[in-house]
C-alpha cells in the first residue's frame, strides 16, 4: 500500500465538510468566509487527488490499485455493503477531473453570484453535489456508488430550481429529478441481476466472478446491461430521457457548467466504462448503447441548429457530445469514452462559464438574436470561447480533435463497430462545427442588436470569473495531448494508463485496432482527413450565413420554415411525452383521490363508523328504565341458568 | 300420608305464582307482596326438607329468613313511601328515569 | 284417604287460591287480606310436617307484623286501587311473563321428581316423627349453636333496617323533599320527555 492510501476518503470528505459548514450555518457567515470555505474544501480535494493520482503512476501497471473501506454499512444476510473506495486508474482520472473542474467553477461562482442572496445556500449545494459526484467515481460497489447517484440526482435538482421563485425554475428541477428516476428504476433492477446472479456488488468481485456466472452473450447479462444503461440514459440525457437538460438551464450558469456539462452528466459514460466487463460479455447491449449513443448525437444536433438562447444552444451540444461518448463505448473503445468525457469536461466547462461572461454582460440576456458584436466589450471571453468552439469542432492540435478523432475511427474499425457508425458521427461533427460557429458569429461578431440600455452596461467579466476562463481555455487547448493516437507517430499515453481497466475483451479490441492502425493507417488518416475537411466546409457555410450574407440565413430558414418550426420546437418531443405520459397519470392520480380515496376509502371507514353507531343506537333501547322489563329479562336468565344446571 | 314431594311442589306452585305476580302487576304494594309470597314458598320448602332429613337446621334457616324478610319489607316500604311522596302515584311504570 | 291427606289438600288450595286472588286484585287492601289467608294455609301445612313451632311464628311474624306494616303504609298512603293497574303492556310480553314463571315451575317440577331427595317415606300429622322435632328447644339449640353468627348478623341487619327505613320514610322540615314537584303537576310526562 502506498503511503497516501489512507487519505482516499478525504477526497469526498473536504466537500462534505464545506457543506456541513455553509449549509449548517449559512447567512450568518459573511460572504468572502463563505467563498473560502466553498472554494478551499474543492482545492484540497484537488490536492489530493492530485498526490494521489502521481502516487498511482509510481506504482507498475498490475499494481494500480488503492482501496480503502470505511466500515461495514449493511450487512444484511448475504448482502454486504461497505462504505469503501477504490482508487485506479479509471478513478483518478475521474477525480482529477471533477474536482479540478468543480474548483474553478467554484472561484468562477464567486464572481458570478456575487449579487444574489441565496450566496450560502448556492455555496453549500455546490459543495454538496461535488462530494457526491466523488463518491460516485470512488465508491467500490454498486450500492455506494448509487448513493453517489442519487445525490448528483437530487443536487441538481436543487441547483437547477435555486431561484424556486420562479415556476419555470422549479418546474425543471422537478422534471429533472422525475426523469432521472425513471431512469434509476431501470438501473436499480439491473443491479439487482446481477446481485441475483454474483451474489456480491462489489466491484472487484463482480468483473471478477462475472465470466464465470453469466453465459456470455447470454439473456440475464444482456438484460442487466441493458438496464444499467437505462440508469445511463437518464443520467446522462440520451434519448428518450434527455428532455431534462434543456430545461435544466433555468439554473444558474456555473450550474450548467459543472453539472450538466463536465460531471454528473458524465456519471452515466463513468458507470459503463466501470462495469466494461460486463458489457463485453454482451454483444447485443453494446449494440443498443451504440445506436441509441448515435442516433441521439445526430438528433440533438439538428435541434441545436434552431435554438436562439445561448444556453440551450449548448444544452444540445451536451447532448450530443454524450452521444458520441456512448457511441465509443458501445463499440468497445472505452478508453476514448472517457478521453472524450475529459476533453469534453474541459471546453464544455469553458463555453457555459464563457456564455454566462457574456450573460452577466448583457445583464441577463439570452437571447443570440439580441446579441452581436461583443468582440470587443469582452475581448477574454470571446477568445476563450473562440478557443473553446474550435476545441468542440475538432480542429486539429486541440483537445476535442484527438478524442472526437479517436471515436470516429473506433466507431470505423472496431470490431463492434460498422461504417455506418461512423457515418452519423462524421455528419455530427459537421452539424456540430455549424452551429457552434454560428453561435459565435451571432453572438460576438456582426452588428449590435442590443438596446441601449444594455449596451450602456456592457461590460468584462471580474477576475474571478476571467482567471477560470483562461484555465479551462488552456485546458482546452493542451488537454487532448495526452491521448495523440498511434498512427500520428506519438504513444498514445492515456491509452496505456488506462489499460489496466479495461477487460481482457476490450483491451483485445483495442490492441487489435492497434494492430490494425499499423497496417490500415492510410484509412485512419484518410478519415482523419476527411472529417476535418467537412468541419472546415461548415465553419466557412457558418460564417457565410451569420457573418457575411445574413440575408441567406433568413431566406433559408422562410424556405424551410416547416422544418425550422419542428426544430425550434425540440420535434415537439415534450408535448407529446406530455399528452401521452404526462395526462394519463394526472388523470390516473385524479380518479385515485376523487373516486377511490374520497368515495372508497372514507366511505368505508366513515360508514363503518356510522354503523357502529346506528347498532349502538338500536341497543341502547333494551335499557327502557322499567322495572318490570328488567326483572322479566332477569328471570329469564334464571330460567336459563336453571335449565342450563338441570339439564346436565 | 304425603310424600314430601308434593310439599316441594306446592311450594314451587307458590314461587311461579310469585314470580308471576312481581311481573305481571304496576302496583308496587302487589310487587312487594308478591316478592315476600316468594320468600315464604321458600320457607315452606325448607321446613319440608327438615322434616324430611329429620333435623331443626331448617327450621334455624326458616327463623333468620323470616327476619331478613320483616327487615327488608320495613326499608321497602319506607322506599315505597318516599317514592309515593315524590311521584302522587304507586304505579312502577311511572319510575322509568334509569334508562337511555 | 285419611284425614291428613284431606286436611293437606284444602290447605295447599287454599294456600294457592290466596296467592293466586293477591296478585289479581285491584285494591290493595284486598290484596293483603288475601296473603293473610294464604299464609295461615301455609302455617296449618307447616304443622302438617310437624313444625309447630315456626308455624306460631310465622302467624305472629308474618301475617301479624309484616302484613300489619303493609296495611298501615296502604293506609298512610291512601291507596284506594282506583286507578287499574293490571298489566297493560303489550300481548308479546305478557305472554313471556306467564310463560317464564311457567317454566320456572316446570324446572322445579323436573329436579323434584328426579327422585334425588330422600323420600321420608310419608309425612303427616299422623306420621312418627321423633319426639321433640319441631320443639322450641330443638331449634334453639340449633340457632345458638350452630347458627350463631347468622344469627348475630341478622340482629345487626334489622338494626340497619331499623335506621334505613326511618330516615327514609322521615318527613323534610319544609314539607316534602326539595326535589319533588308539587301536586297537580302531570310530572311523569316531563320527565319522559326530558329523558327523551
Amino acid at each position: 500500500m502506498s503511503e497516501y492510501s489512507q487519505y482516499l476518503f478525504w477526497v469526498p470528505l473536504f466537500p462534505l465538510i464545506g457543506f456541513l459548514l455553509n449549509g449548517l450555518l449559512l447567512g450568518r457567515l459573511p460572504r468572502p468566509l463563505i467563498s473560502f470555505i466553498g472554494c478551499a474544501s474543492v482545492g484540497l480535494s484537488l490536492v489530493v487527488s492530485a498526490l494521489l493520482f502521481f502516487d498511482l503512476k509510481g506504482m507498475p501497471p498490475e499494481a494500480r490499485l488503492i482501496e480503502q473501506t470505511l466500515f461495514s454499512w449493511i450487512p444484511a444476510g448475504s448482502l454486504h455493503v461497505n462504505i469503501g473506495y477504490l482508487l485506479d486508474p479509471l478513478s483518478a482520472v475521474m477525480i482529477l477531473v471533477v474536482s479540478g473542474v468543480a474548483f474553478l467553477i467554484h472561484i468562477y461562482s464567486v464572481g458570478y453570484m456575487h449579487h444574489d442572496p441565496g450566496y450560502g445556500r448556492y455555496f453549500s449545494y455546490l459543495n454538496l453535489f461535488t462530494f457526491a459526484m466523488l463518491t460516485l467515481v470512488l465508491a467500490d460497489n454498486f450500492v455506494f456508488m448509487f448513493v453517489g447517484w442519487e445525490g448528483v440526482g437530487l443536487c441538481s435538482y436543487l441547483l437547477i430550481g435555486f431561484w424556486f421563485e420562479r415556476k419555470s425554475a422549479s418546474d425543471a428541477g422537478k422534471k429533472a429529478f422525475i426523469v432521472n428516476r425513471i431512469g434509476d428504476f431501470g438501473f436499480l433492477i439491473g443491479m439487482f441481476i446481477i446481485f441475483w446472479q454474483v451474489g456480491s456488488l462489489e466491484f472487484r468481485t463482480v468483473m471478477e466472478t462475472a465470466p464465470t456466472v453469466f453465459f456470455a452473450g447470454g439473456a440475464l447479462i444482456t438484460t442487466a446491461c441493458i438496464l444499467l444503461f437505462v440508469g445511463a440514459i437518464g443520467k446522462s440525457a440520451q434519448i428518450p430521457l434527455y428532455v431534462w437538460l434543456p430545461d435544466a438551464m433555468e439554473g444558474p450558469t456555473p450550474v450548467s457548467a459543472l453539472i450538466h456539462a463536465a460531471t454528473m452528466v458524465t456519471a452515466g459514460v463513468y458507470m459503463i466504462v466501470r462495469t466494461n466487463v460486463l458489457y463485453m460479455m454482451a454483444p447485443d447491449a453494446l449494440l443498443v448503447v451504440a445506436i441509441v449513443g448515435a442516433v441521439t448525437a445526430i438528433y440533438s444536433a439538428t435541434i441545436g441548429l434552431a435554438q436562439n438562447d445561448i444556453k440551450r444552444v449548448l444544452a444540445y451540444s451536451t447532448v450530443s457530445q454524450l452521444g458520441y461518448m456512448f457511441l465509443a463505448c458501445g463499440v468497445a473503445a472505452f478508453t476514448a469514452g472517457i478521453f472524450h468525457l475529459m476533453t469534453h469536461a474541459y471546453f464544455k466547462a469553458l463555453l457555459f462559464l464563457g456564455s454566462g461572461a457574456v450573460i452577466h454582460a448583457m445583464s441577463s440576456e439570452q437571447d443570440i438574436r439580441k446579441m452581436g458584436g461583443l468582440r470587443k466589450y469582452l475581448p477574454v471571453t470571446y477568445w476563450t470561447f473562440l478557443l473553446a468552439t474550435l476545441a468542440i469542432s475538432g480542429i486539429p492540435g486541440f483537445s476535442g480533435f484527438f478524442s472526437k478523432d479517436e471515436i470516429l475511427w473506433k466507431s470505423f474499425s472496431s470490431q463492434f463497430g460498422h461504417p455506418i457508425f461512423w457515418v452519423i458521427g462524421f455528419i455530427t461533427a459537421g452539424l456540430t462545427a455549424f452551429y457552434m460557429f454560428r453561435l459565435v458569429y451571432l453572438t460576438f461578431h456582426g452588428q449590435e442588436r442590443m438596446d441601449e440600455h444594455t449596451k450602456a452596461h456592457l461590460h468584462e467579466a471580474p477576475k474571478s470569473m476571467t482567471v477560470p476562463l483562461v484555465v479551462l481555455a488552456v485546458l482546452a487547448v493542451i488537454g487532448g495531448w495526452v491521448g495523440i493516437p498511434h498512427v500520428l507517430g506519438f504513444t498514445n499515453h492515456f491509452e496505456r494508463w488506462m489499460e489496466p481497466v479495461m477487460s481482457q475483451g476490450a483491451r483485445s479490441a483495442e490492441s487489435h485496432a492497434l494492430a490494425a492502425a499499423g497496417g490500415h493507417a492510410g484509412v485512419e488518416i484518410a478519415l482523419m482527413v476527411a472529417s476535418v475537411a467537412l468541419v472546415l466546409i461548415a465553419i466557412f457555410l457558418a460564417r457565410m450565413f451569420y457573418n457575411k450574407r445574413p440575408e441567406l440565413a433568413t431566406n433559408f430558414r422562410e424556405k424551410l420554415s416547416g422544418i425550422h418550426r419542428i426544430l425550434l420546437n425540440k420535434y415537439y418531443v415534450d408535448e407529446i411525452y406530455g399528452a401521452i405520459l404526462v395526462r394519463p397519470v394526472v388523470y390516473l392520480s385524479l380518479f385515485l383521490w376523487k373516486i377511490v380515496d374520497v368515495v372508497f376509502i372514507d366511505g368505508l371507514i366513515n360508514g363503518l363508523a356510522t354503523a357502529y353507531s346506528d347498532v349502538s343506537q338500536y341497543c341502547r333501547s333494551v335499557q327502557t328504565g322499567r322495572v318490570r322489563s328488567y326483572a322479566t329479562l332477569f328471570v329469564i336468565g334464571v330460567v336459563v341458568l336453571v335449565a342450563y344446571v338441570v339439564l346436565r | 300420608m304425603v310424600p314430601i314431594t308434593v310439599y316441594l311442589i306446592v311450594a314451587a306452585v307458590l314461587f311461579g305464582i310469585g314470580t308471576l305476580g312481581v311481573l305481571i302487576s304496576r302496583n308496587i304494594i302487589i310487587m312487594f307482596m308478591s316478592i315476600e309470597l316468594m320468600l315464604n314458598a321458600a320457607n315452606l320448602a325448607l321446613i319440608a326438607f327438615s322434616r324430611a332429613l329429620n333435623v331443626a337446621d331448617g327450621h334455624a334457616f326458616v327463623f333468620l329468613v323470616l327476619t331478613v324478610a320483616a327487615a327488608e319489607a320495613a326499608v321497602g316500604l319506607a322506599m315505597v313511601i318516599t317514592l309515593y311522596r315524590n311521584r302522587e302515584t304507586i304505579n312502577i311504570d311511572r319510575f322509568n328515569l334509569m334508562k337511555w | 284417604m285419611n284425614l291428613d291427606t284431606i286436611v293437606f289438600f284444602v290447605s295447599a288450595i287454599v294456600a294457592v287460591f290466596g296467592a293466586t286472588m293477591m296478585i289479581a286484585q285491584r285494591n290493595p287492601v284486598a290484596s293483603v287480606l288475601y296473603f293473610i289467608v294464604s299464609l295461615v294455609a301455609q302455617a296449618v301445612l307447616y304443622i302438617q310436617l310437624g313444625s309447630v313451632f315456626m308455624a306460631a311464628v310465622l302467624i305472629i311474624v308474618y301475617a301479624g307484623a309484616i302484613m300489619v306494616l303493609f296495611l298501615f303504609v296502604i293506609m298512610l298512603l291512601n291507596l284506594r286501587g282506583q286507578e287499574d293497574l293490571s298489566d297493560n303492556s303489550p300481548p308479546v310480553s305478557r305472554f313471556t311473563k306467564y310463560l317464564v314463571s311457567a317454566l320456572l315451575f316446570v324446572e322445579m317440577w323436573f329436579v323434584v321428581k328426579s327422585g334425588f331427595f330422600p323420600d321420608a317415606g310419608q309425612v303427616g300429622v299422623m306420621a312418627e316423627f321423633p319426639g321433640t322435632f319441631g320443639s322450641v328447644e330443638e331449634i334453639a339449640t340449633v340457632l345458638f349453636t350452630r347458627y350463631l353468627y347468622p344469627f348475630e348478623l341478622t340482629s345487626i341487619l334489622i338494626l340497619a333496617a331499623i335506621v334505613g327505613a326511618v330516615v327514609m320514610a322521615k318527613r323534610e322540615r319544609n314539607g316534602g323533599t326539595p326535589s319533588a314537584p308539587s301536586k297537580g303537576q302531570e310530572p311523569v310526562n316531563t320527565i319522559d320527555e326530558v329523558g327523551r
